[in-house]
């Protein structure tokens, strides 16, 4: 049995001086398994075609839709119109992040300065032949950087984050994650105190107020609470 | 309107043409990299099941080596591919890994002692040697003889995705996301760099460069069930093809097995390698009837010809969505599927509601074939290069330098993103290092002009079409008559039908009439693009009477190496023309090292041989019987090829000397 869904989203072009934000409505019927990459798509190509969005590899692994449903950061690709009983659902654009155009935020340039802010990257003091044998690393070891390597930029943690609300250059879970899988990487020669150098302040690993909302939402379940701890834990050793 | 110049301009942000840039970067070059997406958004995250490379440390890997890889890789190609370049690439295969090992990605290591895994639906103990701890592991994949397959758990090619990104920008790389090239600027056969939109304001730039590259990954949306991601729609190609270069073996498009019904989302090949099985409407596992030796894991073409085989014998499971089939990997227990296939179990249960790893029936996920890699792509020599337009370049999926022929090996493309930027990328930063171009800032403003015209008419067409509707006829034309069965009639109507709509793109009629932000408008620019990729895809399979990999004729069930060892190249011979010309390209048979035979798998006795494949293997034997010296010394003396130094230095494996 098929029902109709209504969703509604914001709608608002800030390149466009006559463009003033709105609501709209839109009516459609629901298909089996109809996730709201498929609703948002239907909608654009037979409802609005004005209607701007992002989804890159729907499948919930890019990490290029977020946005916020029904009041909670999610991935809009992975999501089931069916997860909704009333049938009514309403999206915004995530916040924290540059609004390109309705429901489109450009999460990239913020990422960007993030990793670089947070030097998130490989530092070496050995050089390293390609031809000859790898270094050798415990399994185990292995496994625990890719745990925490396994996120994916979504920014969901940011927008559900009050201490990024209220200070624009704070790194967020997603930042502070990325020291502590540098920090563990047997491959990377730094120190805690070079990584205190990159997180020890209030934009940093101090900025945090542990409200958590980050772990709530992170759509790849990283350990993010605990993860935080430990930095902290290392840092204030420092301090 | 604005105008950048840099040495190097590399459009695509995937693996391919990161690594690209950290070639170019290395050699001192100013480098630009464009992405339609921030770039660790790009398709190369969603590879998930591992990268080929002969390390041989896994027990199950033993006795791997450069050889074997290339054998692998040259039958899976049914004997497409350029023997050249898989010798390259199996060569720097290796070396790509431990460069990635260094960067970061944390790749899953040999622990040493017993385990116990699943080969041949049953339960085996294996056991690693001591002196293999800590080494990189692999997995099976289809179509190797070895377990070859590097991998971190499921999401192999967003850990090398964030590696790479990473490495980039450590090196102060310019990567500009939401860029889209529409047009490359080029003069006398001449590339300059191209007029590029800012997805984010909808304006136009031009950029003009020594050398272009282009690395825009595969063009699987011109099919209605793809696995590939919304932006995987071959404009690379298009601008390729507008400016005059050939494209080759359009026509080999790759169909996976095991996409999930309904979505199409790719559950990995590893599901298979670490032991999974097909299984029919009655739960009968019936790929060891078909491949007796291989079984699940003959290579993608075969496995997914047979599936479709067994189901036309009635054998499909009824849905809604027409017949499918069951991947069954409960058998490998919840454990296994938690840690090496949780990206799976995760796309299983949030797209499908069914847990992989719940036993029996109910974990099996429903899986059909589709649509899932490009092996063409702009031709190019052995080094990147355009054959026939100076200064442009391609590496990774949107190239054909040709690595896979007319089918690729699971394992081989992740592998060759970062293999091609590398060799390819460092070739490219040769050429823009040695090159000096006379920049006409006129004929710049021109193409400028041109494509800043060009988005106004398409704003101003009041025809009757909808560019949604062309765009969903194209997708159904090209899933129902150029897929995984062929034959000509179908081809015939499938290149006369696609014609008709690509005239039909200028009789469109846009109701969203803003110029900047506007993704009706975009639309309206991309799909005539993806018409003229399709059409090349089309004409190619059309006119290609033969079966060869993943190109299968049901009016030309035989391999035809007498006629038909060739590659195809197509090009946009006028601007107003609506179909492709196409032209032919030899293979050598006296110049490879291994002429064609059987591929070990899938159906026997359908070659039309070519006689001249018994004189070279004759050639062969003998130079091999009276070879003194190592494998590579005779390697070298039975095709000799070309590649950097530091690519082509010797690996070392456990158990060589010095270690």
């Amino acid at each position: 049995m098929s029902r109709e869904i209504t969703i509604t989203t914001l709608k608002y072009n800030p390149s466009d001086e006559n463009s003033q934000p709105t609501f709209v409505d839109y009516t459609l019927e629901e298909t089996p398994g109809m996730t709201l990459y498929i609703a948002l798509s239907k909608i654009k190509a037979s409802i609005d075609h004005d209607l701007s969005s992002d989804f890159v590899c729907r499948a919930g692994i890019c990490g290029a839709c977020g946005m916020v449903i029904n009041g909670k950061p999610k991935l809009a690709c992975r999501t089931l119109t069916s997860e909704f009983e009333d049938g009514k659902i309403e999206l915004l654009p995530l916040p924290t992040f540059k609004l390109i155009k309705d429901l489109s935020v450009d999460t990239g340039s913020w990422m960007k300065n993030m990793s670089i802010r947070v030097n998130s990257w490989i530092v070496a003091n050995e050089e390293t032949d390609i031809s000859k044998l790898e270094k050798r690393i415990e399994p185990e070891v292995a496994d625990e950087v890719f745990e925490l390597d396994r996120c994916i930029e979504c920014g969901l943690c940011v927008a559900g984050c009050s201490t990024a609300i209220m200070r624009e250059d704070f790194v967020g879970a997603v930042g502070l994650n990325r020291v502590a899988r540098f920090s563990i990487d047997p491959h990377d020669s730094r120190t805690d105190e070079d990584f205190y150098e990159l997180i020890g302040d209030d934009e940093g690993i101090f900025g945090c107020m542990s409200l958590l909302a980050c772990e709530d939402h992170c759509p790849k379940d990283l350990p993010l609470q605990s993860k935080i701890a430990y930095m902290r834990r290392k840092m204030v050793k420092i301090d | 309107m604005q105008i950048k110049y840099t040495d190097a301009l590399i459009i695509g942000g995937g693996l391919a043409g990161l690594r690209s840039a950290i070639s170019t970067t290395d050699k001192g070059l100013d480098t630009i990299v464009l992405s339609l997406v921030p770039v660790k958004r790009s398709h190369s995250a969603a590879a998930q099941g591992g990268m080929q490379a002969s390390l041989g440390n896994s027990i199950m890997g033993e006795g791997d080596n450069e050889d074997v890889h290339f054998a692998d890789t040259v039958k899976g190609s049914d004997w497409g591919c350029d023997q050249e370049v898989a010798r390259m690439f199996v060569n720097t295969a290796p070396k790509a890994i431990r460069e990635l090992a260094a960067w970061g990605v944390p790749w899953s290591r040999v622990k040493k002692g017993d385990r116990e895994t699943v080969i041949n639906a049953e339960k085996t103990t294996i056991t690693e040697k001591d002196e293999a701890h800590g080494l990189i592991t692999a997995r099976d994949f289809g179509g190797t003889k070895k377990w070859r397959t590097c991998y971190t758990a499921d999401a192999t090619g967003h850990t090398m995705l964030y590696a790479v990104t990473n490495e980039a920008m450590k090196r102060g790389v310019v990567i500009e996301d939401k860029k889209e090239a529409i047009s490359l600027i080029t003069k006398d056969g001449q590339c300059y760099g191209a007029i590029v939109r800012d997805l984010k304001n909808g304006g136009l730039i031009a950029y003009v460069a020594k050398g272009t590259m282009i690395a825009t990954g595969g063009y699987g949306r011109i099919y209605k069930q793809s696995t590939n991601a919304t932006i995987c729609k071959g404009t690379g190609h298009a601008i390729a093809l507008d400016a005059g270069a050939y494209l080759g073996n359009m026509e080999a498009i790759q169909f996976h097995p095991t996409p999930i019904v309904p979505s199409g989302i790719l559950l990995t090949e590893g599901c298979r390698g670490d032991g999974g099985v097909l299984r029919d409407k009655d739960g009968y596992r019936f790929m060891p009837d078909y491949e007796p030796e291989k079984k699940d894991l003959a290579s993608r073409d075969v496995v997914s010809r047979r599936m479709l085989e067994h189901i036309k014998k009635g054998k499909g499971v009824k849905s809604p969505y027409g017949d499918h089939l069951w991947l069954d990997i409960s058998i490998l227990g919840r454990k296994h599927i938690e840690k090496n296939l949780r990206d799976v179990q995760d796309i299983s249960k949030t797209f499908n509601g069914i847990d992989p790893a719940d036993e029996g029936e109910k974990g099996w996920m429903p899986v059909l074939p589709m649509q899932h890699y490009s092996m063409g792509g702009i031709r190019t020599t052995p080094k990147g290069q355009s054959v026939n337009v100076n200064g442009l370049f391609s590496c990774g999926e949107s190239a054909c330098w040709d690595m896979h022929g007319f089918n690729r090996l699971g394992g081989n493309s992740v592998s060759e993103t970062v293999v091609s930027g590398m060799i390819v990328g460092n070739y490219f930063a040769d050429y823009c290092k040695e090159t000096d171009i006379d920049i006409d800032t006129k004929m710049v403003q021109e193409e400028l002009t041109k494509q800043d015209n060009y988005l106004d008419e398409l704003l101003a067409l009041d025809g009757k079409e909808s560019i949604y509707d062309i765009k969903d006829e194209m997708r159904n034309i090209m899933q129902d008559k150029v897929g995984i069965f062929r034959n000509g009639k179908d081809l015939e109507e499938a290149v006369e039908e696609l014609k008709v709509l690509l005239k039909k793109t200028k009789d469109i009629n846009i109701t969203n009439k803003h110029r900047l932000l506007n993704q009706e408008l975009e639309e309206a620019y991309k799909v005539p693009m993806m018409l003229k990729v399709a059409l090349c895809v089309a004409k190619g399979a059309r006119d290609r009477t033969e079966s060869r990999g993943a190109h299968y004729r049901e009016d030309y069930l035989k391999r035809d190496d007498e006629n038909w060892l060739n590659r195809t190249l197509s090009y946009w011979a006028n601007e107003d023309d609506l179909e492709p010309t196409l032209a032919y390209e030899e293979l050598d048979i006296m110049k490879m090292e291994m002429p064609p035979g059987f591929r070990g798998y899938g159906k026997k006795g359908f070659i039309i041989e070519n006689p001249l494949s018994q004189k070279r293997q004759d050639e062969i034997d003998k130079i091999s019987e009276e070879h003194q010296g190592d494998r590579h010394a005779l390697q070298e003396k039975l095709m000799p090829y070309e590649l950097q130094a530091e690519y082509k230095s010797i690996n070392q494996r456990l158990g060589d000397e010095d270690e």
